[in-house]
């Protein structure tokens, strides 16, 4: 089935002419029509323009100009501008907009021949923890469709754990990507900050946003972060001579390579069982020639306040575009501010009126030094700590989730909620490459194993998450519902 | 200083800096959920941040400067092509100045 095969494997027989483009894009929009109903998480489906791009993939396979991705489906989480095609940000007030143009990564993606296969169900604007703050509804986790797969990416999640697109992309600002990939089963990489263009992809917190791939193994999440990246003149935070490169991909090993857990990540907050799991597979490391050494790095204590004064700070700015006034429907009032606020009011969803409550009350004069530039301080310490850290290591390591996927509703404490971001927060604050790889099953439910590198580190970090999925010594596990 | 607790005014007054409509009951949920977050908040208070510059970017960055080369605009009509409401080739927003 093609469905069950990695982006590689289906790469090496749409090369060898064993299946075409429009055959493999075809069985997965047959298995979104059939099986989504059981996820939820895709949000838009455009059938001929998958086909579309099929068909330029299938004349660049027959011309001999294709490369590792051509007619290889990719979803899209809906965040991502795309030109012709509905982008929601899974709320209400982008309910009718439709892109007069693609971001960089949908730019690069064509040229790569691979095909849209759809946009995806998100928390509203990346708000979320759980992905149960969608404006369309929550998504489902395959492992178990009463549980949360993690947000905010958890449609792209999904999408690939589900086996309902070969690879996927999603946005990470406080762990997005690398959540919803520990709690689904399946890799999920937030490279560099600066190495893949933010142009088009709508802004939550400019200073932490990154977009990253989503793959059921480290070589297709590798394959899509190397076409996805590179500079970008259209986004003025993107880093010179910055495409990911993955030629020596398989070439790494665990020998001598020496890596550091911090005591912050390894408290109470972690699941006994997620705790148990981890250790095993840092075991398994230290017997292919690991080196581990114990750290604190106590900074990351304040990583969940510092996170969510800063980015809710960024997104009271980024979001007050949405007025009704250019895209988005609009609530008519007595006047123009009125209308404004009626149209904001009634249209965003709680968390996110939430969070810009949050933003514009740190940012508000007689609070701003008290919150919003302590917080900045705050995050200069927490990268500095990290940079000590990586004078001696390699790596840092943790678990990327200090629980499994939780019930759906099953956590109504929202702090409790935020809390889960602890292990995710710091990459984001340092712009730090991390990756979730799986690493084992606690109460049947996917742990996830995060390892987070130096900046610029993204081609030493893929080679070694490549080693220790090899280390792991497993086969890809599929949910058991497939 | 005791930063945490937010009274139903104050809320009011950030809802109107957000520009956001809200009704008294989502007010009062509102004041209840700010003053839980500030609470929690309130741990980075604690931090000796003496000297420390602050962080506001992940990556520092200056003078990042484009090349002046006209390019293709969007056009009129696709920049337009999302308004709820536009005449003459203009977005039309709510009165401003009445007659």
């Amino acid at each position: 089935m093609l469905h069950q095969l990695t982006a590689s494997e289906l790469s090496e027989k749409l090369h060898a002419k064993e299946v075409s483009a429009r055959e493999v894009t075809q069985a997965f929009l047959d298995r979104i029509a059939t099986e989504d109903q059981h996820y939820n998480a895709f949000l838009t489906v455009d059938a001929e323009y998958a086909l579309a791009q099929a068909d330029v993939a299938q004349s660049q396979l027959d011309s001999g100009t294709a490369g590792a991705l051509t007619g290889i489906p990719v979803a899209l989480k809906d965040n991502m501008s795309t030109t012709g095609v509905r982008t929601t940000c899974a709320s209400k007030i982008l309910d009718n907009y439709v892109p007069p143009f693609d971001a960089t990564v949908v730019t690069k993606l064509k040229e790569a021949g691979a095909t849209i296969v759809g946009k995806t169900n998100l928390d509203e604007f990346a708000m979320g923890t759980t992905n149960e703050n969608s404006a369309y509804g929550a998504v489902h986790n395959p492992w178990d469709t009463e549980r949360a797969p993690g947000g905010s990416s958890g449609g792209s999640a999904v999408a690939v754990s589900a086996e309902l697109s070969a690879l996927s992309l999603g946005s990470d600002t406080g762990g997005s990507i690398r959540f919803p990939a520990s709690l689904c089963g399946i890799v999920g990489f937030k490279p560099t900050y600066g190495r893949v263009s933010r142009y088009g992809l709508v802004a939550f917190a400019s200073s932490l946003d990154q977009i990253g791939p989503f793959g059921k193994s480290v070589e297709d999440a590798a394959l899509l972060a190397h076409v996805i990246s590179g500079y970008d003149n259209l986004d003025s935070t993107s880093l010179k001579d910055s495409q990911i490169q993955i030629n020596d991909l398989k070439s790494g090993s665990l020998k001598g390579l020496k890596i550091g857990i911090p005591e912050e990540l390894f408290g109470d907050e972690i699941d006994p069982q997620v705790k148990e799991v981890f250790e095993l597979s840092v075991d398994q490391l230290v017997k292919e020639g690991a080196i581990v050494k114990h750290l604190s790095l106590p900074s990351i204590r304040y990583g969940v306040t510092t996170y969510y004064l800063i980015a809710p700070s960024e997104a009271s700015s980024n979001l007050a575009r949405f007025d009704g006034v250019r895209f988005g429907p609009r609530i008519e009032s007595t006047g123009h501010v009125e209308s404004f606020c009626a149209t904001r009011g009634q249209l965003f969803g709680d968390e996110v009126k939430l969070r810009i409550m949050v933003g514009t009350y740190a940012l508000s004069a007689g609070y701003y030094d008290a919150y919003y530039h302590r917080a900045q301080q705050v995050r200069g310490m927490m990268t500095e700590e990290f940079e000590n850290a990586y004078k001696d290591l390699d790596f840092i390591i943790s678990p990327t989730s200090p629980i499994v996927a939780p019930p759906l509703g099953g956590i109504t404490d929202q702090m409790a909620l935020k809390a889960l971001d602890l292990c995710t927060i710091p990459a984001n604050m340092g712009g730090f490459p991390s990756i979730s790889i799986p690493c084992g099953l606690a109460y049947d439910l996917p742990v996830g194993f995060q390892l987070t590198g130096p900046i610029m580190s993204d081609e030493r970090l893929l080679q070694a998450s490549y080693a220790i999925e090899q280390a792991f010594g497993r086969e890809y596990r599929r949910p058991p519902i497939l | 200083m005791n930063l945490m607790s937010i009274s139903l005014d104050e809320v009011r007054h950030v809802a109107k800096l957000a520009r956001l409509e809200l009704s008294e009951s989502e007010l009062m949920s509102f004041q209840g959920k700010l003053n839980a977050l500030l609470g929690h908040f309130e741990d980075i208070q604690a931090v000796d941040v003496t000297g420390r510059l602050p962080k506001p970017h992940a990556v520092a960055m200056q003078n990042v400067f484009g090349q002046d080369i006209p390019i293709q605009p969007l056009s009129r009509d696709a920049a337009l092509a999302n308004s709820a409401d536009t005449k003459a080739g203009l977005f039309i927003v709510p009165t401003i100045i009445e007659e």
